[in-house]
């Protein structure tokens, strides 16, 4: 072997080295192979793990936090929620519709791996501007693609986010989150354990698909040859899916299950290895025993091969046929691959030869750590000196409202969500549209309140600052519904770490989730990164998703956005001059500039506090909150969702338009029968409380700003998506 | 009453159906496709869902499961049997019904709260008068009713067409109609009034707490319920 192969495989000249002092000799090609996969940014985390190991992991709630294959908080009754939110950005740049399938196929093996059943799909994505065909091309193909895969395997999808910027145009954001419930008592471990048990691979056989996804896909950036990656990508089969998730979890109904884990990235490398490596014994693999797609597979590729929908269970000896026959039922195709020994190696064998025996840990866990020289970018002064309170405020302000309301960004997604199936499984109190998705579970009075929430402009801007606000934006959401946020997984999606300049707002962005973090009091349960989001010379604004997850104790009690009529109007928290970053400033003129709204943790901590309060005491008839587009958006949509309009006092020192239309955070409004008792409410919580006004009537009236039908908001807010893509 | 559910691998709401079966107060039970036998059920329902994947035409392989003469013998016994979505695909390949359901005029799948329109008919499976709008969701990306000319007439005049789709207040609207159908035809029945297909989900409009917040479905459950009484 040589150095120049070892390059090909992504695998630096000291990485090289390294791999040779393991090993004490040089490695075989099957060797390289597994090397340069497991110790791909993708798989290794090596330029990412040292600053997430700061991230706050643990709480009252969480039953397991990051390394395994999802994060696991304790939701009452004996029961656990299982959710992970994972990225498959670059397979859906170079083919969409499979690209974003297997993606959302991956993240739910995840959730399976943790013997739970997921109940719910959510996906947050980012595209180029719409008025380019090709971005309608990818927005297209990236739905369909959920669309097929998520409503064929019965797993409802209730929520996400699309939002689009030019940034993104060479570099997509596909994100997929998704959520399990199980039984406390049955919750998997991603490991194998004890000499003698045996691992089954389940699923699909293996193919040449994918061959390289984790390191000539996921771990370099974009250029001129992203055409030709397209072997790279794998195909989804979701009927193969629908079956292995019911298999699996009826082995683990049954008790049967040691170990369980996905293959993903890295295939059958990766699966062995790491759970070898976590429960800290070696296994005895056969390469002969792996069904082929094709016979004539090289060992190197059947380890590194990313077929998708398969699964490696270990199971007791005596416990194989038991296994294997409720496989049969199911019609998966399942077969014994490998041993459970001792020792720590991870010895594979191939035609009676041994192609490659490695330590299971120097793969997973003893891979390189990069400390990657991180530097605050030269530009982001002048970006954050130009003043957005400097641009000229609109002449009419109905008219920049409903140019908001009609914006990218902002328009109702219902082009989108409308593909997915979001009521599957009979547990979506709410689904797409609103602040949080809230879901019943099952057998118990409580719902689950779920967000995912990122805002790459402010993070362009102060990637801590911003990233801590996505956190607090998803608290608040998920508060919004009437539950209480528990805890978050999150997808880092940044540019290539090689540059200092995003090591640095990688740095920045996760100081700034760990703050946020701990101030709420919802601790990461895991998560991924995303590196290498580039397309020639241009870095993506980075983008970290946040996916909370809360808990609402009594789900009749949950709120929604959708205000009655004849009730108070009553905004809770502060609105200054903030236009930094705002949808107003980039709809209006383009701008990106100045510095993200102020945070304020305290602040938001109060909001939280209050709004689950009220909410728990029946004493709010909805809540939304002010996000993109600022407190004119809000009220809007309010309208909207409820065909009610409402007359608001703009009493306020602001100018008007920034008062209409600054992104102020911790603030939400909510409506109620009388505004006395949610006055005095917010200020024992300390949270300042407005009264706006009073909802009614068929406009919204904001007194000497606006006068808008409610019915004409509607139609501009329902009609842009459809015609942006027409 | 105990109601068959009739489970394929790939189908998706077989426990949703099971589910607004108890919730309306019956007994419900999940049939493998694998038996040969339905035991002892009142009614049959073969749930939505993609039957083995439906890569090829939607129900064509899941009418050969081997579950499926004893479903074929319990129809002509005049047993109440409901497809909904891919039941009702099902029933269509099987010849149980009459007609076709082929890829949505807007190639989209759609899912979303769908008022449909009851129109006199000879099902005994519904509990609803003739001209009441339901609100029932739709999801799926093949649910476009074809049939001849001439059998649509026929069935017309025999009363085999059960659903149109609607807008809120019953008007028979080209935007109200959700795949392209033919006459907005969403549900139909046999000639015997004891077979129905709908490709609108009922089980999914049982309890308006959940989905789209209608329990309108319960006119075709309740009916189903009701119907196993009366066979």
């Amino acid at each position: 072997m040589t150095v120049a192969q070892a390059a090909s495989l992504g695998l630096t000249e000291d990485e090289y080295q390294r791999i040779v002092e393991t090993l004490q000799r040089d490695p075989t090609v099957a060797e390289l192979a597994m090397y340069g996969a497991m110790w791909s940014e993708h798989c290794s985390y090596k330029s990412s793990k040292i600053y997430l190991k700061t991230l706050p992991t643990e709480g009252p709630r969480v039953v397991m936090g990051p390394g395994e294959s999802a994060g696991i908080i304790d939701i009452g009754d004996g029961l656990v929620a299982v959710f992970k939110l994972e990225s498959h950005n670059h397979p859906s740049f170079v083919e969409p519709v499979q690209g974003a399938a297997t993606g959302v196929g991956g993240i739910v093996r995840d959730i399976i791996s943790a013997g739970a059943r997921p109940v719910a799909l959510l996906d947050p994505l980012r595209f180029g501007m719409p008025d380019e065909w090709s971005q309608r091309h990818l927005l297209a193909g990236v739905v369909a693609g959920i669309s097929q895969y998520g409503n064929s395997i019965g797993i409802p999808t209730i929520g996400g986010e699309v939002k689009f910027d030019p940034c993104y145009g060479g570099n997509p954001l596909v994100n997929v989150m998704c959520v399990g419930i199980g039984e406390a008592a049955h919750v998997q471990r991603a490991r194998a354990e004890g000499t003698g048990n045996v691992a089954l691979l389940m699923g699909s056989k293996t193919g040449r698909d994918g061959i390289g996804g984790v390191s000539v896909l996921a771990s370099r950036p974009f250029d001129e040859e992203a055409e030709a990656k397209r072997p790279s990508v794998q195909v989804g089969d979701p009927f193969t899916e629908k079956v292995v998730i019911e298999a699996c979890l009826e082995i683990a109904r049954r008790g049967l299950l040691v170990g369980l884990q996905d293959l993903g990235g890295a295939g059958l490398c990766c699966a062995t290895s790491e759970t070898a490596s976590r429960g800290m014994v070696g296994l005895d693999l056969v390469l002969d025993s792996v069904p082929l797609r094709e016979g004539d597979m090289e060992p190197f590729e059947i380890l590194t091969s990313e077929s998708q929908e398969r699964m490696l269970a270990i199971v007791r000896p005596g416990d194989v046929e038991e296994a294997l026959e409720i496989c049969r039922t199911w019609g998966v195709l399942a077969t014994p691959v490998a041993t459970v020994k001792g020792g720590g190696n991870l010895t594979v064998s191939f035609h009676g030869d041994v192609v490659a025996d490695v330590p299971a840990r120097s793969l997973a866990d003893e891979g390189p750590t990069y400390h990657r020289p991180a530097a605050r970018p030269d530009w982001i002064d002048d970006l954050r000196a130009s003043d957005p309170l400097a641009l000229p405020a609109p002449k009419d302000f109905g008219e920049a409202l409903l140019e908001l309301l009609g914006s990218p960004n902002i328009c109702s997604k219902r082009w989108v969500y409308q593909q997915y199936d979001s009521i599957v499984q009979h547990n979506t109190l709410e689904g797409p549209g609103g602040d949080a998705a809230v879901l019943r579970i099952e057998g118990t009075p409580r719902a689950l309140a779920i967000s995912t929430d990122g805002n790459g402009r402010w993070c362009q801007l102060d990637p801590k600052v911003g990233a801590a606000h996505a956190v607090a934006e998803a608290a608040r959401n998920v508060a919004c519904s009437g539950a209480r946020p528990v805890a978050i997984t999150n997808c880092l999606n940044f540019g290539n770490p090689e540059h200092p300049e995003v090591m640095w707002q990688f740095s920045e962005a996760v100081a700034g989730i760990g703050e946020a973090c701990i101030a709420l009091g919802t601790p990461v349960t895991g998560g991924n990164v995303s590196f290498y989001n580039q397309s020639g010379s241009t870095q993506i604004h980075p983008t970290p998703v946040i996916g909370m997850v809360g808990i609402l104790e009594d789900a009749s009690k949950r709120v929604g956005i959708a205000w009655p009529n004849d009730h108070a109007v009553i905004l809770l928290g502060e609105t200054r001059a903030e236009l930094g970053g705002s949808e107003w400033a980039w709809v209006a003129h383009e701008h990106l500039g100045g510095t993200p709204p102020a945070l304020d943790l305290d602040a938001e901590r109060r909001l939280l506090f209050l709004l689950a309060e009220l909410a728990e005491n029946d004493l709010i008839a909805s809540a939304h909150d002010c996000s993109d587009g600022g407190l004119g958006v809000t009220l809007a949509e309010c309208a909207i969702a409820s065909g009610v309009g409402a007359t608001i006092e703009a009493a306020t020192d602001l100018d008007p338009h920034m008062w209409l239309f600054s992104e102020s955070a911790a603030r939400v409004v909510v409506t109620a029968p009388t505004r006395g008792v949610i006055l005095e409410a917010a200020s024992k919580a300390g949270v300042p409380a407005t009264v706006l006004g009073r909802t009614g009537g068929t406009h919204l009236r904001v007194e000497g700003l606006v006068d808008l039908e409610v019915a004409e908001m509607a139609a501009t807010f329902e009609g842009a998506l459809p015609l942006l893509l027409s | 009453m105990n109601v068959g559910v009739v489970q394929f691998p790939g189908s998706n709401d077989e426990r949703d159906a099971a589910w607004a079966v108890r919730h309306l107060g019956g007994d419900a039970e999940l049939i493998w496709h694998g038996a040969t036998s339905l035991g002892s059920v009142d009614a049959v329902i073969l749930p939505g869902g993609f039957s083995y994947g439906d890569y090829l035409r939607c129900g064509a392989i899941a009418r050969f499961a081997k579950v499926m003469p004893a479903v074929m013998e319990f129809a002509r016994a005049g047993g109440p049997v409901l497809g909904i979505c891919n039941g009702f695909q099902i029933l269509c390949e099987a010849g149980l019904l009459p007609g076709a359901l082929v890829r949505n005029a807007g190639l989209r799948f759609v899912c979303r709260p769908q008022p449909i329109v009851v129109e006199r008919s000879i099902s005994k499976l519904l509990d609803a008068d003739k001209g009441e709008v339901l609100v029932i969701p739709v999801k799926h990306g093949e649910g476009r009713y074809v049939a001849g000319a001439e059998q649509l007439k026929q069935m017309e005049a025999l009363g085999q067409i059960v659903f149109r789709y609607c807008d809120l207040d019953g008007w028979r609207v080209q935007s109200a109609n959700p795949n392209g159908a033919t006459d907005g035809i969403a549900g139909v029945c046999n000639e015997a009034g004891n077979v129905m297909g709908m490709m609108p989900h009922p089980e999914h409009a049982v309890d308006a707490t959940v989905g789209f917040h209608s329990s309108d479905g319960a006119a075709v459950i309740g009916g189903l319920l009701k119907s196993a009484v009366r066979v």
